[in-house]
């Protein structure tokens, strides 16, 4: 059974503002589509509003975290680091500012097509000065996620998930800085899955184990910084090779990161990045380009029998089996709302 | 007498006492003939700028802000790196205009090509040694061509234009907020009112009503390409600025008593900005053959010699 959240965002920033005297929530006009309406109506004196002009807004909260407040940018990511890419560096990168970016629809989350996925923001930021980036993977990342900036005296950017979510991992087990959720144990192959994606390939794991391949699963939130000694001994481990699999670009993602880490660390096993193919994104629904760039569990499978020359024989329907329908529906509808 | 007139001559009175002209005139003219000298010791400088600010940058350094005692030292140490966690001992150059605190004014730098105007002027108000002008654009000095935050007089890193208003913004919201006394000074050149985020960060300052921001913006015409008027046409800049909600003012920008006057005019709730319009060759005509192409000054062999006989007839204080 998987326990389904409603907004977790909406309720854990109100939780993490009340708690905190100097955090305050700027929105970008999009205060419904970034579940901080609660917010705004629950305490109002830490809401300010900043309209359309996420340039201003980059710089001005530079000035407000220079004076000791640590402001929630809540907008689109797109909005956070491709729009307003000079400001992010020069106003609130480089002076190492306690801003925190709350980046909404990563990747191909929405039909709102090329104008709203952000499907190049963790490559951008990787290699921005200074800066940390997490991504939520479930319900319980979105509850936690907050909490793991407080330590963080410098600019964060959190890829966040919104609407109705299911919770993957266990309430009392925390979203932790830097640290890999090992989900599954085996050696045949490692997947490193981030994001939505994580869900994805919970899938087709359990269903590789039907199969009698043992598959190393790890879930990646932070993807900066990449240093986590879980990570390589997962990569040192692996027989047969390597899997990433994240919803964002094949190129300067998490597979990026772990190719790093595999060329420092001297690691000789064939990597295979599953993402998005060096191609821009356009409008449809999550679920049909998930299937069309290969995100989705089946994507993953196959990409695994090609890695191990082995014909598995899945059917979708056997993929289907381990799918959360139901709640999938609901997820598809509150983005279609929301837009 | 109407009671207008009284009011105003009153006014104006009291700024007679309040602050010291003379004095403000003197650092002007201590400005150029520092950056004068800078231009020929290092052949090639932000000449102009220094021309067409000095009286404007004078009159904030000279009493018109509430500033502390420097914080800093009065020899500008070597780099010491960027601003992360592994340099937990970083501080802005904002220490070389005293505390940040409750109670005292702000100077926010946002054209920071102008760094070498904030530089003699620090060095005119005793807050910057002489000798430390000598480690302008000295690989490895703090005192940089264009500052960012580590140079004596920054607090932020504003050569990417139009981020400083926001940035300003940013810190006079949160002041008000808090109800902190003191105001926050930007001073600005006029070629950024192109930017589109300029635009923004007015809009947001009058939005959010803050009567605690004042910019004095140092309107010479002139930007890298030529005439302004030219390039990119800016005005009415009056107007513009009144139709984003903020308060305009508009004075001769080498005029210290109208500099010094415009700070007090009243903002019903609304940032204020003085355009101090001026003369990129302001003191030094032997220039004005050059304008509009006055951004950086090298001179020509030929007139490295007449430039110095200038200096020192500016040292001798005979012009």
């Amino acid at each position: 059974m998987v326990e389904f959240v409603n907004n977790p965002h909406s309720q854990n920033m109100v939780r993490y503002g009340k708690e905190r005297e100097n955090v305050l929530v700027l929105s970008g006009d999009l205060t419904g589509s970034t579940e901080i309406a609660e917010f705004k109506k629950q305490l109002p004196e830490k809401f300010v509003s900043m309209g359309m002009a996420e340039q201003n807004m980059l710089s001005w909260a530079g000035g407000l975290a220079r004076e000791g407040y640590v402001p929630f940018l809540h907008t689109f990511a797109v909005f956070l680091y491709r729009r307003p890419y000079d400001q992010l560096s020069m106003s609130v990168a480089y002076p190492n500012l306690k801003v925190r970016l709350v980046g909404f629809l990563p990747g191909i989350m929405t039909p709102g097509g090329v104008t709203h996925q952000a499907i190049e923001d963790i490559s951008v930021l990787r290699s921005v000065p200074n800066m940390t980036i997490f991504e939520t993977g479930d319900a319980t990342d979105v509850e936690t996620v907050l909490d793991a900036t407080d330590d963080i005296n410098g600019p964060v950017y959190i890829r966040m998930l919104r609407g109705r979510l299911a919770r993957l991992f266990p309430k009392n087990e925390p979203l932790k800085f830097n640290t890999a959720r090992i989900l599954n144990e085996g050696d045949d192959i490692t997947v490193l899955s981030s994001g939505i994606c994580t869900e994805e390939a919970m899938k087709a794991v359990n269903l590789l184990k039907e199969k009698g391949v043992h598959v190393k699963h790890l879930h990646i939130s932070t993807l900066k910084p990449f240093t986590d000694e879980r990570v390589v001994k997962a990569l040192k481990e692996s027989k047969k090779g390597v899997i990433t699999i994240e919803n964002h670009s094949a190129i300067g993602g998490l597979g990026s990161a772990v190719a790093e880490v595999m060329a420092e660390n001297g690691i000789s096993t064939k990597l295979t990045k599953i993402g998005i193919p060096d191609t821009y994104g356009h409008g449809a629904s999550a679920e049909y380009l998930m299937r069309k760039f290969g995100l989705d569990a089946l994507g993953l499978l196959n990409t695994i029998e090609k890695v191990l020359d082995r014909n598995l024989n899945i059917t979708e329907e056997q993929v289907k089996a381990f799918d959360l329908k139901e709640e999938q529906e609901d997820i598809k509808q509150t983005q279609l709302e929301a837009l | 007498m109407d009671v207008g007139s009284n009011v105003v001559q009153s006014t104006q009175l009291k700024l007679d006492e309040q602050y010291e002209y003379k004095k403000m005139e003197q650092m002007a003219h201590g400005i150029r003939q520092r950056v004068l000298e800078l231009t020929i010791e290092k052949n090639g400088c932000y000449l102009s700028q220094a021309l067409s600010s000095a009286e404007t940058v004078a009159v904030l350094y000279g009493g018109l802000m509430k500033l502390g005692e420097s914080q800093a030292p009065f020899d500008a140490p070597a780099f010491g790196g960027i601003p992360g966690n592994s340099n937990k001992d970083y501080v802005t150059g904002a220490a070389y205009n005293g505390p940040t605190g409750p109670g005292y004014d702000r100077l926010l730098i946002s054209p920071a090509h102008y760094a070498v105007v904030i530089y003699a002027a620090l060095v005119e108000s005793g807050r910057l040694s002489p000798d430390s002008l000598k480690e302008f654009n000295v690989d490895g000095s703090i005192v940089e061509q264009i500052g960012a935050e580590h140079s004596p007089g920054f607090e932020l890193t504003t050569g990417s234009f139009g981020q400083a208003i926001s940035q300003a913004g940013g810190i006079a919201h949160a002041r008000k907020m808090r109800n902190e006394e003191g105001r926050v000074f930007l001073f600005m050149s006029d070629g950024e009112l192109e930017e589109g985020q300029t635009w923004e960060g007015i809009q947001a300052a009058a939005h959010y009503k803050l009567d605690n921001l004042v910019v004095y913006v140092d309107v010479n015409g002139q930007q890298y390409d030529g005439w302004t008027k030219d390039v990119m046409n800016i005005e009415p800049i009056n107007s513009r600025i009144e139709a984003f909600g903020g308060t305009c003012v508009t004075v001769d920008g080498h005029n210290i008593k109208e500099l010094v006057k415009a700070s007090q005019a009243p903002t019903e709730g609304k940032p204020l900005f003085v355009l101090c319009y001026t003369n990129s060759a302001q003191g030094l005509p032997e220039l004005d053959y050059r304008k509009p192409n006055l951004h950086f000054v090298r001179f020509r062999d030929h007139e490295v010699e007449q430039f110095k006989a200038i200096l020192e007839k500016m040292k001798k204080g005979v012009r």
